[in-house]
């Protein structure tokens, strides 16, 4: 990978959030624009890492986001390229107002990189879980909403956001995340879904957290159901891969989509209305956290708890394989 | 009115207990905020054995006292405190963390009785308490609440907002306690964003302010008994205190912010604490100079 100074194996025993501070650092080398911005979470979010490396260009401002996201604002617009790290559930929610107007509105260069998404801060309990950040970042015109599904990954996302200019939202997990990619040249390219496996039963669309799991899903089908079952990673959840999805109705027809997310409004949602405009029959089904708040444990149980780990996808691929689907005969499918 | 020496005897082998509960919670829990959870403890251990108005066997006892920890992130403090009254089952301390579980870092007032508010998210506290002590004043009841906040908490913007409707609505049936442990996650207060002067500011929002030693019982008492007797505006308890008080190896170091304790650590902790114990019965290491316990 372009400028990447660390080699797999040292990717494998970094968390993701150490990557995105390696990453960084690598980045405010080559670009002095650079600066950082984090609420008494540098250590947490690891953007201190950028802080150690690059003392006059990092701001913590104390425990005080909206103030960090105005600054940030106010730096971008004196032409400074802000990175700003602490929670998800604060980066979407503490200082919304400031992220919608101060940021989106005024479109301006900043880049979110939020961490301990989803439910990946399990143990701290419902009020650090953050389920919500998805739909809500995605419904700010201008911002662009990418969900890495590893470090690797991650890594070509924060990179990827500089080159992009705009708000950037990139929404990582707390810890380690299972390895997906055993090499970085996969070629990742922001609104462009990465085909993990190829298939034409079904069609499983995935961000983040959930994709190591569908894919884990689709192998179990092959072997134990014969099942050929297409797995989209869906790492950019705005601007959406439309196409992919289009492609996915039409050669597939049933769709599963699957997020360590609310399943209102996130990646599910977003694939729904693009699916739906298509004009096709197609069976689908979301699968995430119910409209509730979620119960406190560890990451890995709780996605089990929410049917959103491997065997909970691996189920709900059978049961929609085993309902009688077929395209309406009278549908005009040329449409 | 001041502390017998019962009384304060009472307290101290109280406090001394609920820190050692919380170092075994910690254990239980695998990790927790262990340094702000010390800290904190004289405060919580005066409030909820002789202040609070409450029933542990009623957690939704009309016109009792409100409490709300707007430091949210000491759960491994506070569910001693409310498991030792009774609160919930003791033995629920064992399973915090766990998948499942009613107790996580931050406690969840829909999970735990006696918890008011599901706080944890930072600089929240303080308004809903305003709110509960003008709802208290409309609707003529007597109750009072307590607020206790983190001093790198008043970071937010939000505690302002909070201090100065407090003082615009001459609210005096709120008392605010900010434990001033000088400590953070990324450094000291002062380092990170300088909170100094502190009192200053809180004067300025029209509030009296009184600052005592956050790990003296005495000092404790007459600084409550001064904020319950307000008469016409909010005060504001600064209390000095030390983050990760009783246990030597981690006292005063804001690196202790949350951890976890290995078997040996364990035992540390738990010698320090004795120490500690004996060091504050008799009468040496009472108050935050003394936080480290007396040397082996
Ligand atoms: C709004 C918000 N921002 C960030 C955090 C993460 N966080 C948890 S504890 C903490 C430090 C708290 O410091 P302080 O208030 O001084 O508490 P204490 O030192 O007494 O533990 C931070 C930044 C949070 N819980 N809420």
């Amino acid at each position: 990978m372009s400028g990447m100074t660390f080699t797999m194996l040292d990717a494998a025993k970094m968390s993701t959030a150490e990557i995105y501070g390696r990453t960084l650092c690598e980045l405010g080398e080559a670009h002095p624009d650079i600066v950082g911005l984090s609420a008494d979470l540098a250590k947490s979010t690891k953007i201190g890492m950028f802080g150690e490396r690059f003392p006059e260009r990092f701001f913590n401002v104390g425990i005080a986001e909206q103030n960090m996201f105005g600054m940030a604002a106010g730096l971008a617009k004196a032409g400074l390229t802000p990175y700003v790290s602490t929670f998800a559930v604060f980066t979407s929610m503490r200082a919304l107002e400031q992220v919608h107007t101060d940021i989106c509105y005024q479109n301006l260069n900043v880049k979110m990189i939020a961490t301990h998404a989803g439910l990946s801060f399990g143990q701290a309990g419902t009020t650090h879980h953050c389920t919500e950040d998805i739909a809500i970042m995605r419904a700010m015109a201008n911002m662009t909403v990418v969900v890495p599904a590893d470090g690797i990954e991650t890594a070509h996302a924060v990179r990827a956001a500089y080159a992009r200019k705009g708000p950037v939202y990139i929404r990582i997990n707390r810890g380690f995340d299972q390895v997906v990619y055993e090499h970085p040249d996969y070629g990742f390219e922001l609104g462009k879904a990465v085909t993990m496996s190829e298939g034409t039963d079904l069609t499983i669309i995935a961000c983040g957290a959930t994709v190591w799991r569908a894919i884990e899903a689709a192998k179990v089908l092959d072997k134990v159901d014969g099942l050929k079952v297409r797995v989209l990673n869906m790492h950019t959840v705005k601007p959406l891969d439309a196409e992919a999805i289009e492609k996915a109705v039409r050669e597939t027809r049933r769709i599963i989509t699957v997020e360590d997310h609310t399943v209102i409004g996130g990646l599910g949602s977003a694939v729904a209305e693009v699916a739906a405009g298509t004009g096709k029959s197609f069976s689908f089904k979301r699968l995430g956290v119910p409209d509730c708040f979620s119960i406190i444990g560890l990451h890995e149980d709780l996605l089990a708890h929410y049917g959103i780990d491997e065997n909970g996808i691996a189920a709900a691929a059978r049961e929609m394989m085993g309902k009688d689907f077929e395209p309406d005969e009278s549908w005009d499918d040329e449409v | 009115m001041p502390l017998s020496t019962e009384e304060r005897r009472r307290l101290e082998e109280k406090a001394h207990e609920l820190r050692s509960l919380s170092v075994d919670t910690v254990v239980w829990a695998g990790s927790g905020h262990i340094g702000g959870a010390m800290s904190a403890m004289d405060i919580l251990t005066i409030l909820y054995h002789k202040y609070l108005r409450i029933d542990p066997r009623d957690p939704e006892m009309p016109g009792r006292d409100r409490f709300i920890l707007s430091k949210g992130h000491i759960g491994v403090g506070y569910a001693p405190v409310l498991a030792d009254l009774g609160y919930f089952d003791r033995e629920l301390l064992k399973e915090y963390n766990h998948t499942g579980s009613p107790l996580g870092m931050h406690l969840d007032a829909k999970k735990v009785p006696g918890v008011e508010v599901s706080t944890g998210s930072l600089g929240h506290g303080l308004a809903i308490g305003l709110g509960l002590a003008l709802g208290a004043r409309l609707r003529g009841e007597s109750f009072k609440t307590y607020v206790l906040l983190g001093d790198g908490e008043c970071d937010e913007g939000s505690v302002w907002e909070a201090a100065m409707a407090a003082s615009h609505f001459k609210v005096t049936n709120l008392v605010t306690i900010v434990d001033r442990n000088r400590c953070m996650i990324d450094g000291p207060t002062e380092e990170v964003m300088a909170l100094e002067p502190f009192a200053d500011k809180w004067r300025a929002f029209g509030f009296e302010t009184i600052t005592c030693d956050g790990h003296d019982f005495d000092a404790l008492a007459n600084a409550l008994d001064r904020a319950l007797a307000a008469t016409d505006r909010p005060v504001v308890i600064i209390a000095d205190t030390v983050k990760g008080c009783g246990i030597d190896f981690i006292a005063g170091d804001y690196r202790w912010h949350y951890g976890g304790f290995d078997a040996e650590k364990t035992a540390k902790a738990k010698e320090s604490l004795a120490r500690y114990r004996e060091a504050r019965l008799a009468g040496g290491a009472v108050g935050a100079a003394g936080a480290k316990g007396a040397s082996k």
